[in-house]
């Protein structure tokens, strides 16, 4: 059940990503997507509108981009209730240390290690 | 019939005429693939959340508490999509599950390895280093900018 409602929730985020893309003006390029789901997952998750979301579907709501952009806001929300002022810059930072960390050194190996294909 | 010989066939009127070349290129004109594209980014997206949320259980059996599980699954979710960028995999996968390849952690990882790869000849400062963060900058500066507001409101609404 529970990888039930990963799928269908974490599928239905991308149509909402497809349909941004294919119905919108050709100026809307992946990276705005990309851009505007933190964005926007931040803002829901501030609202309290996000965290719903992932307690019902798990990955389903993490996986995609608008959980990285909850993840930096519950950060910056927590930090802020143990550091004060100072918690608003760390929180995020800490919260989402490991994936943007992760995603640094292995795109960093990979892009060393690998030569473009289809030249 | 081709449009030539509507154009010029001697039995047909204007109007009839006009009729076979809308019909001829109702036709001709490619199907808009919305269907297919929303389709197969269902698909594909729901699969990676899919592949987190086994991912998510696994670190939780180990012991891990739900951050550090959540953390740990993103970073295997980045580096199984980093690889798969580097073998050519990946893009593959993106030509036909579109915004499925791209809204899951996975497309940030694969929008850094790409990237970086496309520009690899200018160099490892300016060409690797820089052009990783080409789509994943703008990302990561707007994704703080929004959670430090917010940690900022809460700040104030707290105090």
């Amino acid at each position: 059940m529970d990888f039930l409602k990963a799928f269908l929730v974490g599928g239905a985020i991308c149509v909402i990503g497809q349909l941004l893309m294919d119905l919108t003006s050709y100026k809307i390029t992946p990276a705005h997507i990309l851009v505007s789901f933190v964005s926007a997952g931040a803002v829901l998750s501030g609202l309290g509108l996000y965290k719903p979301l992932v307690d019902f579907a798990g990955a389903g709501a993490t996986v995609p981009l608008p959980g990285f952009g909850h993840a930096l806001a519950q950060g910056a929300i927590e930090g802020v209730e143990e550091k004060g002022l100072l918690g608003a810059f760390a929180g995020g930072v800490e919260a989402t240390a490991v994936g943007v960390a992760a995603a640094i050194i292995f795109g960093y190996l990979v892009a060393v290690i690998f030569n473009p294909k289809g030249e | 019939m081709a449009s030539e010989q509507i154009l010029n066939s001697p039995t047909l009127s204007k109007n009839d005429k006009k009729k076979a070349y809308f019909d001829l290129v109702n036709r001709n004109k490619p199907k808009p693939p919305l269907l297919r594209n929303i389709f197969w980014a269902f698909v594909i997206g729901g699969l990676i959340s899919v592949i987190g949320q086994g991912l998510l259980i696994l670190y939780s059996g180990q012991g891990l508490d739900e951050k550090s599980a959540g953390a740990a699954t993103s970073a295997t979710l980045v580096f199984a999509a980093a690889l798969l960028t580097g073998l050519g995999v990946y893009d593959n996968i993106g030509k036909f599950a579109g915004a499925g390849s791209i809204v899951p952690i996975t497309g940030f990882a694969n929008s850094m390895v790409a990237s970086a790869l496309e520009w690899k000849r200018e160099g490892m400062v300016f060409g690797v280093g820089a052009k990783l963060f080409a789509i994943a900058g703008p990302v990561l500066v707007y994704g703080f900018v929004t959670s430090w507001l917010i940690g900022l409101i809460a700040f104030i609404f707290k105090g």
